[in-house]
Order: structure tokens, then sequence, then C-alpha cells
């Protein structure tokens, strides 16, 4: 047996955005053991925005610098376009979802008093806050960087962890209707505790068969080993769905509705946007480059998934009277288009750059305009915290007439309608999946999306032209930060959908040279 | 001969798959969970020694430290909705629905 364990080379200029964000969130521990309470928010806001600023300046002078054509870190993590494009996104998403986390008022004094309880009444009168967020939000976005430039499974396998287990606890800390918000957390760490059983099994399977986490390496083995096809098959089986449960493609998608319901608004922002664009770099990059060889045997699976994915979310987000519901359904079925550009993959480079780069500008566009719907969310307000059931919304255009005016434009962008950012981002996947043969999948993609169509402008409908109730919900005035993630948000959706050439340029530059080997 | 070592991986792994599907109580639900953990390091080393090389048995750590967060994570929340409920089954938890 091979004992020897040579010593890591690491890169750590190439590192330097996954190390600034960890850092933080270190910092932001070292913050809470020792900085007294009335210091500690104080201190955190500006660690948290500056640390993920300063990374998103690091990727970018790593981006001019040049991207570098091996993985670093010993093989283990793969600092290239997509990565660098991917990690500016989520840099970008998570700054403007701390804006909203800002308003503390979303979050509970105590999460340890029982609801209802004597010790809750006096964590509402001593002001307690769980500060805890910010670092516990860093080590999620950190998880996130992670997680799509993972170069072997074990890296990956971690950084999902790192990635979720934050996410479950801050989906519990909702300060108002505790209960939904425990039940939100119960059920994700279940439920996600149990994908990434399947998906570490998967990884263990693959490992027997290849010899190698690697996902270099695995690839290598596809053609090379014999015999042993069943190990593959079901190891290839299993981590996928570990990662379809994280994108929450059907029929893996049953968390998402009651997650993104019970969690405190800026956390499903956060989830609906970070998570998303972490989990579809992840596949893209497992699918891509470690079962790269298989493809002939996974997309028809995947085919299937993105079917059922898109005809499930249009169809299950007609019933639902919840908007943060129908947000979820809605996300559910823009994981199905966007699961459209994994499967267009065509045999030469070019076909596959132009599939690439569709899919990241569609996260980009996709990720702002989900964050400014939130941050919409957070405002509509009645006596029990955020107004979420749809009736509550009637009438609200001729209340706030600017703000149901922005919403609006958030769900038509959701619609895909021209001159929004939407719009160009299912063109640009659904053209490159026509190019490469799954013509039938888009004509899928396109009814589905009239499907969603429907439940957008219905909703739209019911904000300009029915009658507001006497007791309808009012409309706070929105903090500074609130105001700036809808301004923001609400921006990058009319530009890219007015101009999208310079973001459609960098996503093409970034998807040029693919995924490192 | 490894054969045996990953039957009982794989037997360990659906039984704790099994488990997650039909216990009610949060806590025996996430045990199962950590019995597939388990049942992944088993293959992992057993692998290991499969393939000759030590990858397997160092993933094997990495995969204890990763469940022993996971235990932390997930006992804070289950306690936290057992002291609101009285109940840590997972059928009473059932508000969030269409």
């Amino acid at each position: 047996m091979n004992g020897t364990i040579e010593a890591p080379t690491i890169e750590y200029a190439l590192l330097a955005p996954l190390l600034v964000v960890f850092g933080a969130a270190i910092v932001g521990v070292l913050v809470e053991a020792f900085a007294p309470r009335y210091l500690r928010s104080a201190i955190h806001l500006p660690l948290t925005l500056l640390s993920l600023a300063g990374a998103f300046a690091l990727a970018v002078w790593q981006a001019v610098k040049g991207v570098p054509t091996k993985p670093a870190a010993m093989g283990a993590v793969a600092v290239d376009g997509p990565a660098l494009f991917i990690w500016g996104t989520i840099l970008i998403l998570a700054f403007v979802s701390v804006l909203l986390i800002k308003d503390e008022e979303h979050f509970v004094g105590s999460a340890a008093a029982v609801p209802g309880s004597a010790e809750e009444e006096q964590s509402l009168i001593e002001r307690a806050a769980h500060t805890e967020v910010y670092p516990l939000l860093l080590f999620a976005v950190g998880g996130m960087l992670l997680f799509p430039a993972a170069n072997d499974l074990l890296v990956a396998f971690v950084a999902l962890e790192v990635m979720s287990l934050p996410l479950y606890l801050l989906c519990g800390l909702a300060r108002r209707r505790r209960l939904l918000s425990q039940e939100a957390a119960v059920k994700y760490f279940l439920l996600g505790a149990f994908s990434s059983a399947f998906f570490l099994y998967g990884t263990a399977l693959l490992y027997g068969y290849a010899g190698s986490v690697d996902l270099a390496k695995i690839n290598q083995a596809l053609g090379s080993v014999g015999g042993q096809d069943t190990l593959l098959y079901i190891g290839a089986a299993m981590l996928g769905v570990g990662l379809l449960f994280k994108i929450g493609a059907a029929p893996f998608q049953a968390w998402k509705p009651d997650v993104y319901q019970g969690s405190p608004t800026p956390i499903t922002a956060l989830m609906a946007s970070g998570t998303l664009v972490a989990a579809f770099g992840a596949l893209l990059r497992v699918f891509w480059v470690g079962l790269g060889g298989l493809d002939w045997d996974w997309r028809p699976v995947l085919y299937g998934v993105a079917i059922l994915t898109m005809v499930v979310g249009a169809i299950l987000a007609i019933t639902q009277t919840d908007i943060k519901r129908m947000l979820a359904y809605s996300s559910i079925a823009h994981g199905g288009f966007l699961l459209i550009g994994v499967i267009a993959t065509g045999a030469t480079r070019a076909e596959n750059t132009s599939a690439l780069s569709g899919l990241l500008f569609y996260l980009v566009a996709y990720g702002f305009t989900t964050v400014g719907a939130f941050a919409v969310i957070t405002m509509v307000r009645d006596a029990g915290g955020e107004a979420w059931h749809l009736s509550r919304w009637a009438g609200l255009g001729k209340r706030s007439p600017l703000l149901a005016g922005v919403f609006a434009f958030f769900l038509l962008a959701f619609a895909g309608i021209p001159l929004t950012s939407g719009f160009f981002g299912k063109y640009a996947v659904f053209q490159a999946a026509v190019a490469n043969g799954a013509t039938p999948l888009v004509i899928i993609g396109v009814i589905a999306s009239a499907i969603a169509a429907f439940f957008y402008v219905r909703v739209i409908v019911l904000m300009f032209f029915s009658d507001p109730a006497a007791d309808g919900p009012s409309v706070v005035l929105p903090s500074r930060g609130t105001a700036a993630v809808v301004g923001i948000a609400a921006l990058a959706t009319v530009v890219l959908g007015v101009f999208p050439q310079p973001v459609l340029d960098l996503a093409h530059a970034a998807a040029q040279s693919l995924f490192v080997r | 001969m490894t054969t045996h070592y990953l039957v009982l991986s794989a037997l360990l792994f659906a039984i704790g798959g099994v488990g997650v599907l039909v216990r009610r109580n949060a806590i025996v639900v996430f045990m199962c969970v950590e019995l597939m953990l388990n049942a992944c390091n088993l293959a992992f080393v057993t692998f290991a020694r499969q393939n000759g090389n030590l990858d397997g048995q160092l993933i094997a750590f990495f995969v204890m430290i990763v469940a022993a967060a996971e235990v932390v994570v997930g006992l804070a929340i289950i306690v936290t909705i057992f002291r609101t409920r009285r109940s840590a089954s997972v059928d009473d938890a059932s508000l969030l629905k269409n």
C-alpha cells in the first residue's frame, strides 16, 4: 500500500476571495465572544459588507490578471472562468441580501425562548438581538463560493455542508410566525441531511469505481475501468440526487415552498439567489467535468427531470395563495429552465460555450430579480408581520403605485417579457438548447413559461385592478438598506433587459475556456 | 475479501434510508441519517483497501467531522421545536402546507 502523503502547495492568491470570507466569518465569531453586546451590531455590519466587497474585488482582480489553466490547491479547487463569474455573482447577491438583513426586525431576539413565553417577552423588552446571523451568513456564503469551485467530490461535500448548516439555523430565526420558522428549519435540516447522505454515498461509490474523488480522474476512469458499471451508475445517480435536491428540481422539490415560506424573508432572498447559483455551478462542474464522458447516459435522465421540474413548478404555482410559496414554485420552474442549459451540451467547444454563457447570464438575471421581489415582500406588512396571503395584496397598486409597479416589473421579468432581464436569460438558454438539438425541451419550456406568465399576471391584475380592502396591509417606509436593495434589483433588471450585451460578453468570456480539468 | 463489507455498508445505508422515511420522531430520523453517513464511511474505508490508496481513509475523517457539526446544528433545531411544541414528531409539525 502506498502510504506517503505529500505536503500540499496552496495558491493563496487564487483562493483569496474564499479566505477573506471565511476569515471574516471567524473574526465575526470572535466578536460574538469578546465584544460587548451593544457594540456587536456596529462591528458586524461593516465587517460583513467590507469582506464581501473585498472578496468581490479580489475575484475581479483575479479575472483581470488572467484565469489560471489548472486547478489550485493540489487539484482540490478550480478557480477558472465560470467559477470566477459565479463567485462575482454570489458575492454581489450576498452583499445585497445583507443590506436586507440589516433590518434587525426580521430576526428573533432570543431563539431559545419558547414562543409566547415570559422569556420571549423579556427578550423583547431588553431589545435582545441575535447578531450571530452575520457570521452564520458569512460561513454560508463561503460555502456557496467553495461549492461551485470544488474540483473533487470531497471538497464538494464539505462545501455543501458548510453552505447548508448555517442556512438550516438561519431558517429558524424569524422574529414573527416563529412556529412556521422553526418548522421550516426542521424540515430543511432533515431533508437536507438526508440528501447530503445520498451525495456522500454516491461519492463513495465513484471513489470505489475510479480510485479517486478527483473529478478529472473520475472522467479518465470512465473510459478505462471495465466491469464495474454498477458502481458507476448507482454512484452517479446518487450524486445527482444530492445535487438536484439543492436546486429543488422535481421530484426533490418538496422542501422548497415550506422553507421559503417559513424562513425570515432576507434569508429566503439569499437562498433563492445565492444557493441556487452555487448549486447550479456545482451541478455543471460535476456533470460536465466529472461525468462528461457519461453524458449519453445522464442526459436522458436530466431531460426528464427538467420537464417534470418546469411543469410541476409552473402548474403548482397557480394554486398558491401565499406570495412566498408562489415565488418558491416560480423558483422551482426557473430551476427547470436552467436545467435545459445543463443538458444543452454539444459536440464542439463553441456549442458548450454558448450553453454555459447563456446559463451564467440567466443566473445573474434571475438572482437580482429574486432578491428584489423578496425585498418588496418585506415592506408590505400587516399587524402580525409581513402580509403573505395574496388576497391581502389586492389593490396595492392604488395605495402605493410605486411599490406595486416595481413588484409588477419583477414579476414580468420572472415571466420573461421582452425589455426585462428575464427575457434575455431565457432567450440565451433556449437558443443554446435549440442549437444543440434539444428543441422538444425548449417547446415544453416555452409552454411552461406561458403557464407561469399566467400566475404572474394574475398577481399584477390583483394589485392594480381590484379594490383595496378597508383593513388592507400597510406599506412601511423602507429603511435605507431595503430601499437600496429594491433600487439595485430594479436597476439590474432594467439594464440587463435593455443593454444585456456587456454582461452577455462577460459571461461569454468567462465561459470561453470552459471548466479547467 | 472486501465484498462483505460493501454489502454491510449498503445494508446499513438502506436501513438508515428506510428509517428516515418511516420513523416519526425527529431524533430517530436524525439518527437514521447519521447511520447513513456511517455506512458511507464504511464504504470509503473498504474502497480504500480495495483501491490500495489512503484517500478513502482520509475522507472518513472528514465525514466524521462534518457529521459532528451536523449533530450540533441538528440537535439545536430539534430541541428548539421540541420546547415549543412539547413533541418531536415530524407529523405534528404541519403548519406549512398549501
